[in-house]
């Protein structure tokens, strides 16, 4: 399988023989941020695309088809046209607050962006302790929610961003204790070990019942934490317009749309990492002529492919489901998913310290 | 130890992400504030409240129940943080380290189970 990191060897000894130290790693970190920044408007603008065909296919309509071949460049008219609008600011909003919202919520979702397994050799950040360090800076987005709501100085924005608070810390304890179990099975807590850790198959398969059961509560929990699919009260159009970002328009608006498809696609590249072995290709193991075509498929498509493949699940659920009422939600989460989390965290500790895994 | 790709440290490369989400933010704040329509009016400046005028204080006091599932998260929040290390490396620590955890989790339990009794996990 092709490694990424002889390419980023041999550009980092190009650049080192042409300039000094302290300058290649500007360079370098230029290139990670042109590359982050790339790769982050191209995925969300595949993902809103995305969204609106499989939305149209699941109720059996056609989605966009007028602009562009099969509707393909609708997205490129919606970028110009919201950004051709005007940003409005309301009288009595709370100005710095209001501005910094948008750059909270982006930045949690571009950190995050940057920890996924992009391929082999390809890891942006690879802290030791990279899926706590997920976890940590994906909280700093419901700052930026309750900051939006908080300072736009409109009832149904202060309403929906504290549903959407109260929703987002609660959901935020499942998908850790999730994340807990899996780096107990794993061992480890850098995104790479983990991944390395399912060289002889994905952690789902590996994992014994306590991995499966990790996997559902990962999803339900990881659907609530973005605000989609049954849980998407926040915004419930017909009660609140459009929740926390109500009263933000143009592009303003856009950047909360466009880190809410990113989170998107951040959760189900962390699902993909977790539970479906990140990079790592299908192997079944005595099947050798199998395997070895798994492998010359590039890693960067594994990850991509499995990670498209969960974000279908997540819009199958959410075109799915009927919209729950804030009690049931608080109700799943704290009676159910919790208590339901920490047994299978101690199971999964048993199966762990006791060998029974495969 | 934490170096990621090209060798760099792990800490530089989380600064140049945040960075660049704050160059995306700005650059496309600037760009619609550039190219875009301005105009003045006095009713835009009002809230999207229904069409009517808007009453009283938006920035209004809200539900204590909030407040409760706030103080009950940072209870778990923290015990989460307390097991990551054990959880990393449960393997090696064998059954007595997890007897230890499960002695903890089990008085967080109880703390769960009294919220529970006292009618704190329903919402009013």
């Amino acid at each position: 399988m092709f490694d990424f990191s002889t390419v980023t060897n041999w550009l980092h000894e190009l650049l080192l023989s042409v300039m000094p130290a302290w300058l290649t790693t500007t360079v370098e970190c230029i290139l990670v941020a042109v590359f982050l920044l790339l790769a982050y408007s191209v995925l969300a603008m595949i993902y809103i695309m995305y969204e609106r065909w499989v939305c149209g296919w699941i109720q059996c309509r056609r989605g966009p088809i007028r602009v562009g071949p099969g509707g393909s460049l609708q997205i490129f008219a919606d970028v110009f046209k919201i950004l051709t609008k005007e940003i409005i600011t309301l009288w009595h909003t709370d100005k710095f607050l209001f501005f910094l919202a948008p750059f909270l919520v982006v930045m949690a979702s571009v950190l995050t962006f940057a920890c996924l397994p992009w391929g082999k050799g390809l890891q942006f950040i690879d802290f030791n302790i990279g899926a706590f360090f997920i976890i940590a800076v994906s909280s700093i987005g419901v700052l930026g929610i309750l900051l939006a709501g908080w300072s736009s100085n409109s009832k149904y924005t202060l309403i929906g961003a504290m549903r959407s608070g109260a929703q987002m810390i609660s959901y935020e304890l499942s998908v850790g204790l999730s994340v807990l179990t899996m780096v107990c099975l794993a061992g480890t807590m850098s995104i790479t070990g983990i991944v390395e850790a399912q060289n002889d198959g994905w952690f789902l398969f590996k994992g014994h019942l306590p991995a499966i059961i990790a996997f559902v509560i990962y999803i339900v929990a990881a659907n609530a934490e973005n605000n989609r699919g049954p849980f998407d009260l926040p915004e419930a159009e017909h009660e609140l317009t459009a929740g926390y970002h109500t009263e933000y328009s143009g592009i303003h608006y856009g950047l909360f749309y466009l880190a809410e498809y990113l989170n998107l696609f951040v959760v189900s590249g962390i699902a993909t990492l977790l539970f479906l072995g990140g990079w790592m290709p299908l192997h079944i193991p005595g099947w050798e002529g199998f395997n070895a075509v798994m492998d010359y498929i590039p890693s960067t498509l594994w990850f991509l492919g499995k990670a498209f493949f969960m974000t279908f699940i997540f819009m199958w659920i959410r075109w799915s489901f009927p919209r729950v009422r804030i009690d049931q939600m608080l109700a799943l989460e704290w009676r159910y998913l919790m208590p339901i989390g920490l047994v299978n965290l101690v199971v999964m500790a048993l199966v762990v310290t006791q060998g029974w895994h495969f | 130890m934490d170096l990621s790709v090209f060798g760099i440290q792990s800490t530089t490369l989380a600064v140049t992400a945040a960075l660049t989400a704050v160059v995306l933010v700005a650059g496309a704040l600037i760009i619609a504030f550039l190219i875009g329509p301005r105009s003045y009016t006095e009713k835009k400046g009002e809230p999207y409240e229904c069409g009517i005028p808007t009453r009283g204080e938006s920035m209004a006091q809200f539900h204590v129940g909030y407040y409760l599932f706030a103080i009950l998260f940072l209870m778990f929040d923290v015990e989460t943080v307390f097991l990551f290390p054990w959880a990393a490396i449960c393997r090696s620590l064998g059954s007595g380290a997890l007897l230890a955890v499960g002695t903890f989790l089990v008085i967080l339990v109880l703390g769960l189970a009294y919220a529970w009794k006292k009618g704190a996990l329903r919402w009013k």
